[in-house]
Parts: C-alpha cells; structure tokens; sequence
C-alpha cells in the first residue's frame, strides 16, 4: 500500500498504458485506434515527467534569487532542502525529461496525423475503417491476385 | 576499414563537419524535394542530395579508418549535456551500406516511380524518401539514446507514408501501412520507455556515459527492465520474430522502391541499434548472456524455421520475399546470439551481404512491375524470356539469397556455420541447415517459374526496363556476385566494425 | 602462367566455351553439333595431357580466387582426378556423337539448350575432377547438379518436371543439409579444405567429430547414391538416353563416388579411415544397397530402370571401396568408377539406341531384337559381360580387386555381397540380351519405326565404347598401377 502511495505516478502511468493498449487491440475501428495509440504514447509522456519531478520543485523557468516568487515558492519547503537541491534559492524540477518529452509529444503528433490521414485513405479505398471489413476486401484481393489488373 | 584509411574524399574542412553533414544534407533535400516544382525536379535533387550523403559517409569512413572513432559534439554543446554523434567502424559501415543503397534507390526512382506511384505524388514522395534516408543514417550516427529515439520516427513516419503511397498498384498497402505505423509507433514508444528506466537508472542519455555507469550498477531491476523495453521497442522495428506481423504486408504492399529501401536499411538500422545496445550500452554480465542464449537464439531460430516455411507456402512474389526477409533477420540475430566475435561478425556480413541481394531482388521486382502487373509465382512464368537482364539479376540476388557458392549469401552462411560450430552450439548448425534448404526451395520455385516454364496463355507481355532501372539493379546484384568471390573489403570493414565494439576481432 | 596451369584453366574454360558457342549458333544445327565435337576433341586430347603429366610426378595447381582466408577456389591434378577427367571426356565425346544420333532420330525439342547443359556439366565434371579443396570441389558439384536439372526435364511434361523435383530435392537437399555443414565442420576443425595426401583431418579432433563428419560427408554426396538417398537415380530416367547414358552412368553419379573417393584418400585418409566405426556402418549400409538394388533391378522390366538400379548397386561397390580400411580399396575403386562407367554409358546407349529404331522401351518388347539390330545387341552383351565381371572384359580385374580388398581386410559381407550381386546381374542383365540375340524362330522383334533402324553415328558411338570394355580388360594394370599413389601413404602393407 505503501509502495502504491509514494509511486502513484508510476501506477497512473501503467494504468494509462494498459487503457491504451486496451483499446488499441480491442477495437476494430481505425480511428478509436489512433486514440488507443495516442493514449499509450502519453502514458510514456508523464513516466517521462514525472521522473523528471523534484519535490517540490517548480517548472525550470529562470526566477531571480530573492524575488517574491522565489521566496514565495521555498516558503513551504525546508530551507536545508532548498540549500541542498535548489539553484539560487529556488527549487526546480528536472528540465531535461521536459524537453525530451516536447520532442517526443511533436514526434507523436506527426505519427498521429499520419495515420488519421492514412485511414482517410482507406475510407476512401474501402469505404470503411472498420479493420474487419477492411480485411474481409483484401482477402478478396488477394484471392483474385492474377497478372490482369 | 584498411582500404579506407588513405582515403581523403573531402576537404578537411569539410571532412570536420561530414558527421552532421551526412544527416542534415538529406534533411534539407527533403525540405527541397517537397517544395520543387515537379516529380523530375525532385528526383534530381534525391540524386544530389542521396550522392552528396554518400560522399559525406565515406568521407566518415575515412575517418573513422584513421581515427577508429570520431565524436562529434552537435552545436559545441559537449557530451553528456548536449547531444553527441559517435560513429566507429560499425557505424560508418552501417552508414556506407544505407548511403548507398540510397544512391542506388534515388537512381531507381527515376523510372520505376512511374508505373507505382500517381505523377503529383512524386515531388512529396521524393521527399518522403530523403526523410527515411535522414533518419536511418541518423540513427547509425547517433551517441544519444533519446536522439536515437527521434531519428528512428523521422524515418519511421517517412516510411509509413511511403509504404501507403503503394495503393496505387494495391491498395491492400493502406491497411498494411496502417498496421505498420500502430507495430511501429508501439514499438517506438516501448523504446521510449526504456531509455526512459535507464535514464532513471543512470541519469544520462549518452550511449557511452550510459555504459560506464551501468557497469557501476551491478544488478539492477530497472535496467534490466530497460533493456527488455528497449530490444522488445526495437525488435518491433527489426521485426524480430514473433513482433514482425507489420512486414509481410507492408513490404508486399509498398511501392517497389520502397520495399527496396525498407528491405534493405529500415531493419538493419534497428538491428544495428540493438547490436548497439546489447553489447555496448549493456555491461557484460549473466542477463545479458540469458538474453541472448535463451530468449534471442530460440526466437532467431524460430523465425528462421517458421517464416521459411511460410515463405515456402506463399503465392505472391512480393510475400515470399517479405517472409524470407524477416527468416534471414532470423539468420542475423542467430549470429548475433552467438556473442563471439565470430558470430557477431558473422551477423553483421549477413546483414550486409542481405542488404544487397535483397534489394536486388525487390529492385528486379521493380523492374517486371514496370510493364506488367505479376503478383504470384504463376504469373512470372516464363518472364526470363521477356525481360532477361531483370531476371538474370533477379536471380543473381536469389542465387544469393539461397545461399549458392560464388555470392555473398553462400559466404554470409558459411561464416555463420563456422561460427556456430566454433562455440559447439550444434542445434544452431541444424537450424540454419534446415533454414538454408527451406530458402532453396522457396527460391527454387520463383527461379523455376521465371526461367523454366512458358508464359501463361493471353498473360500480358513483360518489356525489359529501362536502363536507368537496370543501372542500379546491376550494381547491386553485382556487387552480390563481387564480394562472393572476393570478400576483402566487407570482411575487413566487418572485422573492424566487431572489433570496435567486443574489443576483438573474430 | 605455367603450361600446367595453363592445361587446368584450357579444361575449365572449353566446355564453358562449347556452351556459349553452341547457344550463339543455335540455329544451325550441324555448325552447333561439329562445334560441340571439335570441343570434345579438344578436351580429351587436354585431359589426356594433363593425365601424363600426373603420371610423370607432375602435379600442377591454380588458384582463381580466395573469396575469405581459408576458402579457396584452387586446382590441382592427382592421379585419381586426372583419370576421372580422361574418363569423363572421352566418353562425352563418344556421348555426343551418340547424342546427334539419337536427338536428330527422336526429333526431340529444344536442341540447343540440351548441348548447353550437356557443356555446362562438363564444366561441373571437369572442377570436380580438378578440385584441390572441398569447397571448390562443392562448387562444382553443385555446378553439376544444376546444369543437368534441365537435361532430366528434357521433355518438360508432368511427369518429367516431378522427377525433375525428386532430383534436385534430393541432391540439393542432402548437399545443403549433409554435405555443406560437414565442409563447413573440416573448415573448423582443421583450418582449411585441402586435399592433403595422407589425410587432412587425423590428429586434428576428436574420434565422435570425426565419425560425424565422415557420415555427413558420405551422406552428403547424395549423387553416390547410397539407400536411402538413391531415389533420384530411378526418377531422373525420364530423360533421354544420352542424358542417362553421359549423366547416369558416367558424369553424375561417378562425380558422386568420385568425391568419396577423395574425401576418404585425402580428407580422413586410408589410416583414420580404418579406425572410424562410421565407415564400417557405411560399408554394412553400402552392401545392403548392394544387394537390394540388384534384387530392385530384377523387377524392373523398363529397360532404363533396370540399368539405373543396377547403377546404384554398382556405385555401392565403389562407395564400399572407399570405406575399406585398406589402401588398395582405393586402387579398386577407382579402377571399377572406369570400368563400370564404360560398361554403362554402352548399355544405356543401347537402350536408347533400340528405343530410336524400333519406340520399344521395355524388356518384354525386345524379344527378337537381335534379328534386326544384332551387332548392337552384340555390343550390349559385351558390356552386360563387364558389368557381372566377367572375364576378356575390365570388370573382371576392378571386381577381383574389390572382392580381393574386401576379404584382405576382413569384411566378409562386403565381399558376400559383391559376389551375391554379380550373381543377380547375371540374371538381370545377360537375359536381355540373349531375348535378343537367340529369340525362337517364330518371335520377330520389334518392327522398325524409324526408316534405317540404328542411326549410324549412334551405333558408331556404342560399338567405340563396347571396345572400351574389351580393352579395358588389358588396360586394367596400367590404371592400377597409375592410381598406386593413393595407397601409398600407409601403413598397414599386407593383410590382417
């Protein structure tokens, strides 16, 4: 219980994933699988973040030392802690795995709107993006494959 | 790598920046491609642009042969913080054999376009092709994880677009390049997600900062957990027995040049980047042999059995090819598998010797599909007759491919036997004689039908292609026959590449 | 380049040329078929140079290529490979002049590419027989195979085009699953494929990889025709006679038995050879084919099938001779690959020469065909005579020394079975030609369907090696006494 607790991140992230997949697999239909996808990829975007994560810290944008937003976000923390960790006397959080993960969300992005377009296409080819109609077609083709047109 | 150690093909200058040069220059020819006003247009610049890459990786090569390894800081910004390219003599191996195949697909492209792909599509195709090829040499190239990760979707969204150009021939290659972009996407994404417990796990994302301080760990569930997520990502994409559902279909449904290309480099690519992983990121240690001995071995070895036979058992041309690449993956990773220098450098000729005739092949596939429209076997019959240039490379690329004595393939299979019986590991002898009779057969009947049987009554007439098809499909099925007979310059660069990355040289 | 290079390079390249002419002139069908004969000549009167000068001690060698240290494309002549070559040209040359006969009296299709095989397996039988490794020998071998695979196809029907696939299945196969690991596991433990007098492999492994790779490498050689790998022998007989006659009895299948020979002289040796279990489970296995393909011949009443299951028995005996642990097996050996070769291309030409005249293919149809073609059946009986080992022909000498092997070294059934068999082809063989020859008064044989009966060029070709058979009968010393250096490098000298 414990564990569960301290790393809800982690819990939220494999049970993000697992719905991903879930649908992904579990449907027929082209477009809820882009969304299966979609949601699978931002399962791994908040692993990435929250890894990323120092407590208490705040996003990695340059605040001055002694301004009052400085001084207004290490007011709940222990000063030894934002000795220890802090930059300047603020806290941040990790900004590496933010900015892995920007490159990554552009990267899912443009997978999605491939394959959005791509089942465009097939409607247009098949009329449907159902798989199961898509494939009972291209069982078709196959059969009837000969060196006429 | 010898050959290449006197070999200055640039400008020093130039020679500093050909790294990053081999990447961006098709980069910006993609941009250019896109933007110009023409199929003809565009596929002058995927010539420049694919030669110029070409130059640049030599010039690498050069490089690499005198240096052993180049690092080069992208933007000044030094390792571990900025991102880094590190190539050794695998990489510019890697890189000369991608490159190439590029030239020689740019070159194809001017002709064998026209019969697959609708004329207003050739400029973005010819800029999806230079995209692909951006991200597969970026991929060799690359020291950084992360960066491996972004490299291996720039070409992977390049080829999901190409492959779904294919409807215009079969439309059967939409579904297939849907299927590939969710395979692919899992796949990258389970990739993510390992670097992902091994940037936890260590902090870095440099491959070699990453290597220094797994060997510190010890024992490690998350990295462990990391290299399953990340082979298991990148198996997707090298499609590694049982995660290569996407490839039948879309190597069979994609545009000739295409399944070229992807035949040719996409796999290898991410086989490079699991040799890379296994045994340069990961320390020495008992998971790793596990991996290699029990899950690695009996999946190559299932491959190898299961999709020969399956190639054995198919009708369209297309289809056998496409299941015989994912057996001879099988071959590859067996060699792999093994972890002696001798296996290792053995998987990697294979991989280079597959390269070749496999692009043959599906260029000599390029080549029929010009003046006919032949799906299965029995439509080929007797197309020797009506086009015999393609069919001679054609078989040529098959002769290799079955592994006939005089070709890289027999050479490529020899090396691999050898191997396996020098570390006792019989069963694997068994499987890769039960693999290689299975490919006899499977090219057996293609060869068969092309050469030995007369045409179908009222089937269409097959015209031999133009020499600008020819051109490359020679090369490459020459090149085959070449280092069949003399293998010099592929071994010295294999034996090279194996010793950069185990430290000795089979 | 020196003129023994010179000599081996001349061997490889003219049937290679003979091919490419014969394609380019297609057209004309008697330039094709002079050309082909002038190529003959030119390789017999190569072979046999090249014989003497193995005979005088000389041994030349030429290296083409070295595709990967270890893995050579190299050639050098030994008495065993320089005997094998004479033999396989001269009887090419009589086979061609054979095969203008029967091809232009069958009026069969496709001409040209059956002389271009028919070169192309020259190429094959000529690398074979110069071969200085394993891996080079393969390469042939496989050359071989291929370039016959068309010729067994010949009539391009159903029926042909299955036999077609038992035949390269089985070679194929077994090569790849047998033959090429073995090479590959001489490659690994000893460094290299050369022939080497004396042996290659001892003191180089263990007896269990040893035994192994004998096993792999007999079996391998799928063209020897030991049981159960002999099927594609029967099965390649749809094509025609000049095929089964030059590729069935002579190219093929003595290439099968030849790489045998070799392997057990210059890979294991004479001496490891004595000391493997394999090779006596071989030389049980070779007399039990022995036996059992003579009884199968008994059977057949097809002429060719009869003749082709004979062969395999007979293939045994060489097999046999190799797997004798005792040095003059090798000597017998290859005196019985000539003597039986000869015997069998004039049977087969026979056969094929009675099918041409008359369309009759069975036994039971040629009653009475000596009334009509009686010096041919002359011909077949004198080669029936050297095929059973009897005397005033050369099989007599090659079965006495192989019987005389067999009990010198104590293998009683070997010997058993050699003479069981010779018994059987008494009965297989000599009543064909006696049907033929003294056939009652009422029978009258076959009719003639073909204007003239025999084709003069055929029954010219026949009656050259008919005489073979005969003068084989005085040559024998001369071979023996040739292929002495074989034995010569052990050390058991007398019987046990």
């Amino acid at each position: 219980m414990n564990v569960a607790v301290t790393h809800f991140n982690y819990l939220a992230v494999v049970v993000l994933m697992m719905i991903g997949l879930y649908v992904l697999f579990s449907t027929g239909n082209l477009i809820k699988r882009m969304i299966g996808l979609a949601l699978f990829q931002t399962s791994t975007a908040l692993f990435y973040i929250s890894l990323g994560k120092v407590s208490g810290g705040t996003a990695a944008i340059k605040i001055y030392p002694d301004s009052p937003e400085a001084r207004a976000l290490a007011a709940p923390l222990d000063p030894t802690y934002v000795q220890q960790f802090g930059v300047g006397g603020v806290v941040y959080s990790n900004p590496l795995p933010h900015v892995l993960i920007l490159t990554a969300i552009v990267v899912g992005v443009a997978t999605l709107s491939v394959g959005l377009s791509i089942a465009v296409r097939i409607r247009e080819a098949y009329g449907t993006v159902e798989a199961g109609e898509i494939e009972a077609v291209a069982r078709l083709d196959t059969a009837d494959a000969g060196r006429d047109p | 790598m010898i050959l290449f150690e006197a070999l200055y093909v640039a400008p020093p200058a130039l020679t500093a920046q050909a790294p990053i040069l081999v990447i961006a220059g098709p980069l910006i020819g993609a941009c250019a491609a896109a933007l110009s006003p023409g199929g003809r247009t565009a596929w002058m610049v995927s010539m420049l642009t694919a030669a110029f890459a070409l130059w640049m990786a030599v010039a690498v090569a050069g490089e690499v042969a005198r240096e052993d390894v180049i690092d080069y800081a992208l933007g000044g910004f030094a390792p571990p913080m900025g991102i880094a390219l590190r190539i050794d003599a695998l990489g510019a191996t890697m890189a000369l054999l991608v490159a190439s195949i590029g030239v020689m697909g740019a070159l194809y492209s001017g002709h064998a376009l026209e019969s697959e792909v609708k004329a207003e599509k050739h400029t973005l195709f010819q800029s999806g092709y230079l995209l692909c090829l951006a991200g597969f040499l970026g991929l060799v190239f690359t020291g950084d994880a992360f960066n491996a990760f972004v490299f291996l979707e720039v070409s992977s969204i390049g080829t999901y677009a190409l492959v779904a150009v294919g409807e215009a021939r079969d439309r059967r290659a939409l579904p297939a390049a849907f299927n590939y972009l969710i395979f692919g996407t899992v796949g990258a994404t389970l990739y993510v997600l390992g670097v992902g417990f091994l940037y936890a796990a260590t902090g870095t994302l440099n491959m070699v900062d990453m290597a220094m301080r797994l060997a510190t760990l010890g024992d490690n569930s998350a990295v462990q957990a990391g290299l399953a997520f990340v082979v298991a990502g990148l198996g997707v994409k090298a499609a590694m027995f049982p995660l290569h559902g996407w490839l039948p279909g879309a190597y069979a449904g994609a545009p000739s040049l295409v399944s070229v290309f992807l035949a040719a480099t996409a796999t290898k690519a991410a086989i490079y980047l699991i040799i890379r992983f296994v045994f340069d990121v990961f320390p020495e240690g008992e998971f790793g042999e596990i991996f290699l001995s029990w899950i690695l071995a009996p999946l190559a070895a299932a491959a190898v059995i299961i999709c020969s036979v399956q190639a054995v058992f198919e009708k369209e041309v297309r289809r056998i090819l496409a299941f015989s690449s994912v057996a001879q993956v099988g071959f590859i990773l067996l060699g792999v598998s093994l972890a002696t220098p001798a296996g290792l450098s053995a998987g990697v000729f294979y991989l280079v010797a597959h390269a070749l005739m496999k692009g043959a092949l599906f260029m000599a596939v390029g080549a029929f599909a010009i003046s006919v429209r032949a799906r299965t076997v029995e439509d080929f019959s007797g197309i020797a007759r009506e086009a015999p240039w393609s069919a001679a490379a054609f078989g040529v690329g098959a002769a290799s491919l079955g592994g006939v004595p005089l070709t890289m393939g027999f050479l490529a299979k020899w090396s691999l036997v050898s191997a396996a019986l020098e570390t006792g590991e019989i069963w694997i002898v068994a499987v890769l004689a039960i693999g290689s009779l299975l490919t006899l057969i499977y090219v057996g009947r293609m060869l068969e039908a092309m050469f030995f049987r007369a045409p179908g009554r009222g089937a269409e007439r097959a015209r031999e292609a133009p020499v600008g098809v020819l051109a490359p499909l020679f090369v490459l099925a020459g090149l085959s026959l070449w280092f069949g007979v003399d293998a010099t310059l592929p071994v010295s660069m294999v034996n090279a590449s194996v010793s950069a990355l185990v430290g000795a040289a089979p | 380049m020196s003129s023994g290079e010179l000599l081996i390079l001349l061997a490889l390249v003219l049937p290679l040329f003979s091919a490419a002419v014969s394609y380019a002139v297609g057209r004309m069908p008697d330039v094709r078929e002079t050309l082909t004969l002038v190529a003959c000549i030119g390789l017999c009167i190569i072979t046999i140079a090249m014989f003497m000068r193995v005979g005088a001690g000389d041994a030349p060698e030429l290296v083409i290529a070295q595709p990967m240290s270890g893995l050579e494309i190299a050639f050098r002549l030994e008495p065993l490979g320089a005997l094998f070559a004479v033999m396989a040209s001269v009887l090419w040359a009589v086979n061609s002049l054979f095969s203008i006969g029967y091809m232009r009296g069958a009026r069969e299709a496709n001409q040209t590419r059956f002389y271009v095989c028919f070169a192309l397996a020259m190429f094959g039988v000529m690398g074979v027989a110069m071969a200085a490794n394993l891996f080079t020998l393969f390469i042939f071998y496989e050359t071989l195979t291929l370039a016959t695979y068309p010729l067994v196809t010949h009539k391009g029907d159903a029926a042909a085009r299955r036999a077609g696939r038992i035949y390269l299945g089985t070679l194929v196969g077994a090569s790849v699953v047998l033959f090429l690991p073995g090479i590959i596991g001489v490659a690994s433990v000893a460094g290299s494929t050369t022939f080497t007098a004396g042996g290659l492999l001892p003191g180089t492994t263990s007896v269990v990889i040893e035994n192994m790779l004998l096993l792999l490498l007999v079996f391998g050689a799928a063209k020897a025709a030991l049981i159960p790998l002999h099927g594609w022998l029967p099965a390649a007989m749809v094509a025609p006679a000049p095929v089964s006659a030059l590729l069935h009895a002579v190219a093929v299948v003595k290439a099968g038995v030849f790489t045998i020979l070799k392997i057990s002289a210059y890979i294991f040796g004479p001496e490891l050879i004595t000391a493997l279990p394999a090779a006596t489970w071989i030389l049980w296995l070779a007399a039990a084919t022995i036996v059992i393909a003579s009884l199968v011949a008994l059977t057949k009443d097809d002429l060719k099938a009869r003749l082709a299951w004979s062969t395999v028995g007979q293939l045994a005996y060489i097999t046999s001779a190799a797997m004798l642990p005792f040095a003059s097996g090798l000597v017998a050996g290859g005196l019985h690959m000539v003597v039986h070769a000869t015997a069998k291309i004039t049977l087969f030409m026979c056969a094929g020469a009675i099918y041409v005249a008359t369309g009759a293919a069975k036994i039971s149809d040629m009653g009475g065909a000596g009334r009509r073609m009686p010096i041919l059946l002359t011909f077949f009986f004198v080669a029936s005579l050297s095929v059973i080992g009897l005397p005033s022909t050369g099989g007599m000498w090659s079965k006495f020394l192989l019987v005389d092997a067999s009990f010198g070294s104590g293998e009683w059934l070997t010997a058993a079975a050699m003479i069981v068999s010779s018994l059987l082809s008494v009965a297989y063989l000599l009543p064909v030609a006696f049907n033929g020859l003294f056939s009652p008064a009422g029978v009258k044989g076959p009719e003639f369907t073909r204007p003239g009966g025999v084709p003069g060029a055929a029954l010219t070709a026949v009656g050259v090696t008919a005489i073979g058979c005969l003068a084989l009968f005085v040559a024998a010393e001369f071979i023996a006494d040739y292929l002495e250096p074989l034995g010569a490098f052990t050390l058991i000298e007398a019987a046990p």
